[in-house]
């Protein structure tokens, strides 16, 4: 009979009235690696933050060791030992290690003095629970991502922990790194910690999970062993629907290079960059986090001064010494984080769709037309179907999927030639991503030149004509879609092999 | 059916903001109370006239620091500016019209003097502009800085002295009344009033201030010329705090380095009553403006209860400011989440 730390039977929430939660049953037992998957917005977090305490469920009951709670609080849970690690990790970056590492021990041991012998020995003791090697008087804020994450993972385990949740570890993280987390995980395991690891990556489901569950809408709706998994089936699950992974019809031919990129270099990020991009040719950039590729968007967007190579717009060379240069130049750029880059949030929509081209509707003393501005508004709200009753409200009162078509908007307005997509659908519902990804094609087929940076392979593979692959900073690779799976792209992104595939 | 229509507009408005009708509630009750207890004093026509030449001194500056809060910012050093550039109008004036000048030279004199200042004035304010946008330190440091820098020139000018003997054609020219009733300062204060309203909510950089107040790299995303336009806003406010140190200099009849030194938190007090986020972005010219009518009237009202006396003013002013600020940002806080809540469920089924 294996122990239950806790499980979960009926559980419901509701946000305004929309449910988050609906009924979900989740069952996690010691010692167990289980993976829990779902889209966003699928109520993941939503979970993780009832079994930890942090909301209330409306309906349904937990049972933590064995003992019944109707109303868990973030202290019952702690007590129980559940542990939850954040994708932010919820350290202070400009404390120490050792002072991360003791300072939530103490404070719960409602000790009022510093006593820092002691807290060099709690410290010591949190980190040789998992091996992990780190100079304690560092600065958090200095250490690598993974380092940051063994930090909290050392921090959970001073208390008695059976259970540690994980948000989405592996989503900063380079390969080598993964692999090492997965080892701290098995080693946890082997002592009896059961782990919950947040995931929407089949991969990771694969190798690590020894069971799991999808939920979609705050519905559950499968708990099974991930032998009886393949990829059709995850994606069936997390998705609701049968994916055809259809191609977007590539055209046989492409018009003049309206972007020529020659030897590009950045210190510390870009080296030796060489693409040309054409026009009505969608052009896929990936890798890893930091392998340039987020850099490089920032670069042709004028934000960094490039140190060495040549950019040429529509033949003619350029400089790009700011972010104005290059929108007098024909160059959008979507963000990779819309909330803090591409949108005020505040404001209205009419506001941020208009920003871009404001001086377009101002008469020379400066006064803006408004019937002008107006039309503007109506005409793309109505052309890229953003849903709302009143272009004034407020763009943080949409969705995901209508903002990410507001910041859209803003740069077609400008009438670019070239369109840079950093991330084109993170945060975007499905519904909502197939039809960006058809706005796309129409714009490459209107003759634009469109760029888009992602990490979702799928994505890749089904809007781009071609792919640049990144790594340190340089073009490691370049496929050809129609001629590369899922895996290979997937392989040659990690390193996993080197060698051109398709080329 | 009548008082329907009459009404109508009125009340969409204060739908639409309900902060701002707070405001006028506030402005509504202050005045019916003080008309009460101190009828006589309320329905004179002096009260109202001796106060439409003191509120344009402070109401003048808080113009200009609103403008720079909307960008997210703030402008401390208004009072500074306000001094500096009406002792170097006063100098101007004293050399350039002897006391036995003719009209004609006087006017002269006079009209260099006021652009001498207004210039000045907007120099300085481009240069917090400068130091915030370009050179980028916080606002409140910045202009910290200036208001002890403009002040220690002001200082040094005049030894700490009062400028006084200026031609008597600048104080008949603002203690004169337009139509024998309106007074020259709160003419001067509703036109720049006016001006303000249309920069900010007609034209298009107005706009762009809003929108850099509310995300500044969102904004220069976007590709707003952040550093232009914030070096543009504090000039505008160093403008503001020029005229109003041009009615300071006619009000004392003279110019010191340290009149109005009380203004300077007062006017920050006024533009956050009036309802402009601290933080940036959200605020209306109309809120700031009966912000500064009730500071104003809540001070003439004080004055005509001799038991007060002057020592209680900070301990009234500052209480009041709490207690409104508190009051309104509760229930502005209770409004935006019933807003919000109301709009989650529109977009709901609008999804």
């Amino acid at each position: 009979m294996v122990e239950t730390v806790i499980s979960v039977r009926d559980l419901s929430k509701s946000f305004a009235g929309v449910k988050a939660l609906d009924g979900v049953n989740l069952e996690i037992r010691a010692g167990e690696i289980h993976c829990l998957a779902g889209e966003n917005g699928s109520g993941k977090s939503t979970l993780i933050k009832v079994i930890s305490g942090v909301y209330q469920p409306d309906e349904g009951t937990i049972e933590l060791n064995g003992t019944r709670h109707d109303k868990l609080t973030p202290i019952e849970a702690i007590r129980g030992g559940v542990q939850v690690i954040y994708q932010d990790f919820s350290i202070f970056p400009n404390l120490s290690v050792m002072e991360n590492l003791a300072l939530n021990h103490e404070l719960s041991q409602g000790r009022k003095l510093v006593n820092w012998r002691r807290f060099r020995t709690i410290a010591k003791e949190a980190i040789a629970k998992i091996n992990f090697h780190v100079d304690l008087d560092a600065r958090v804020g200095d250490l690598s991502v993974a380092d940051k994450q063994l930090v909290a993972i050392s921090r959970a385990l001073l208390h008695d922990t059976k259970l540690i949740i994980m948000d989405e570890p592996t989503t900063a993280l380079t390969n080598r790194e993964v692999e090492a987390l997965f080892r701290v995980i098995l080693d946890l395991k082997s002592r009896g910690i059961a782990i919950l690891f947040v995931s929407h990556k089949l991969g990771e489901v694969f190798e690590i999970s020894e069971r799991f569950t999808i939920i979609r809408n705050g519905k559950l709706v499968v708990t099974s062993l991930p032998e009886e998994l393949d990829h059709k089936k995850f994606a069936h699950y997390m998705t609701g629907r049968e994916v055809d992974d259809v191609r977007f019809e590539q055209p046989e031919t492409v018009g003049e290079p309206v972007l020529e990129v020659e030897g590009l270099g950045l210190e510390g990020a870009l080296e030796d960059i060489t693409f040309t991009l054409h026009a009505g040719e969608v052009l896929g950039i990936t890798g890893l986090l930091g392998s340039g590729r987020t850099e490089l968007a920032l670069t042709l967007f004028g934000l960094f001064p490039t140190d060495s190579g040549k950019i040429r717009v529509k033949g003619r060379a350029v400089r790009l010494g700011g972010i104005r240069d290059a929108i007098a130049n024909g160059i959008a750029y979507v963000p990779e984080d819309r909330l803090t880059e591409g949108l005020m949030l505040e404001r209205s929509i009419a506001d941020n769709i208009v920003v871009a081209e404001l001086d377009e509707f101002t008469s020379p003393l400066g006064m803006m037309d408004s019937t002008r501005r107006q039309s503007e508004v109506d005409r793309w709200v109505a052309d890229l179907k953003i849903a709302t009753a009143n272009a004034e409200n407020p763009v943080n009162t949409l969705s995901g999927g209508n903002q990410q078509r507001v910041v859209l908007a803003k740069w077609l307005a400008t009438n670019p030639d070239i369109l840079i997509l950093n991330g084109p659908t993170v945060g975007v519902d499905i519904g909502s991503k197939s039809d960006i990804h058809l706005i796309l094609q129409d714009l490459a087929r209107g003759g634009m030149g469109i760029i888009v940076i992602s990490d979702d392979i799928p994505e890749l593979l089904q809007t781009c004509r071609r792919i640049l692959i990144l790594d340190e900073g340089r073009v490691t690779a370049e496929v050809d879609p129609d001629t590369t799976t899922e895996q290979e792209l997937s392989d040659l992104i990690t390193g996993a092999i080197t060698a051109g595939v398709g080329v | 059916m009548e008082s329907t229509t009459l009404l109508s507009r009125p009340l969409a408005l204060a739908r639409r903001d309900p902060y701002v009708a707070r405001l006028f509630v506030i402005l509504v009750t202050l005045v019916a109370f003080f008309l009460i207890v101190r009828t006589d004093n309320f329905l004179s026509f002096g009260t109202w006239q001796s106060m439409g030449v003191q509120f344009p001194e402070f109401g003048l500056m808080a113009l200009g620091v609103m403008i720079t809060m909307i960008t997210g910012g703030i402008d401390l050093s208004v009072v500074g500016i306000a001094n500096m550039t009406s002792i170097a109008a006063a100098s101007i004036m004293l050399s350039m019209v002897p006391p036995d000048a003719s009209g004609g030279q006087a006017t002269v004199g006079i009209l260099v003097a006021v652009a001498v200042s207004l210039v000045t004035g907007a120099l300085a304010g481009a240069f917090n502009g400068f130091l915030v946008s370009v050179v980028k330190i916080p606002a409140i440091l910045v202009t910290l800085g200036t208001l002890e820098l403009f002040t220690g020139i002001a200082i040094i000018i005049t030894a700490g002295k009062p400028l006084s003997g200026l031609p008597a054609l600048y104080g008949q020219t603002f203690g004169a009344r337009l139509f024998g009733v309106v007074p020259v300062p709160l003419l001067i204060f509703v036109v720049v009033a006016i001006a303000m309203g249309v920069v900010m909510h007609k034209m298009s950089f107005g706009s762009k201030l809003y929108m850099l107040g509310t995300n500044a790299t969102a904004a220069r995303f976007s590709g707003l010329h952040s550093a232009r336009l914030l070096i543009q806003t504090y000039t505008i406010s160093g403008v503001c705090a020029a005229i109003a140190g041009l009615v300071l200099l006619a009000n004392y009849n003279s110019a010191k380095a340290d009149y109005g030194v009380a203004y300077t938190l007062l006017t920050v007090l006024i533009v956050v009553l009036g309802g402009v986020d601290p933080n940036g972005g959200k605020g209306k010219l109309l809120g700031v403006v009966l912000a500064i009518v009730i500071l104003q009237i809540l001070s003439s009202g004080l004055n005509m209860f001799p038991a007060i006396s002057n020592f209680y003013r900070p301990l009234i002013y500052g209480g009041v400011l709490l207690v409104v600020i508190s009051i309104s940002e509760g229930k502005g806080r209770f409004w935006k989440r019933l807003n919000t809540r109301k709009k989650t469920k529109e977009e709901v089924v609008v999804s």
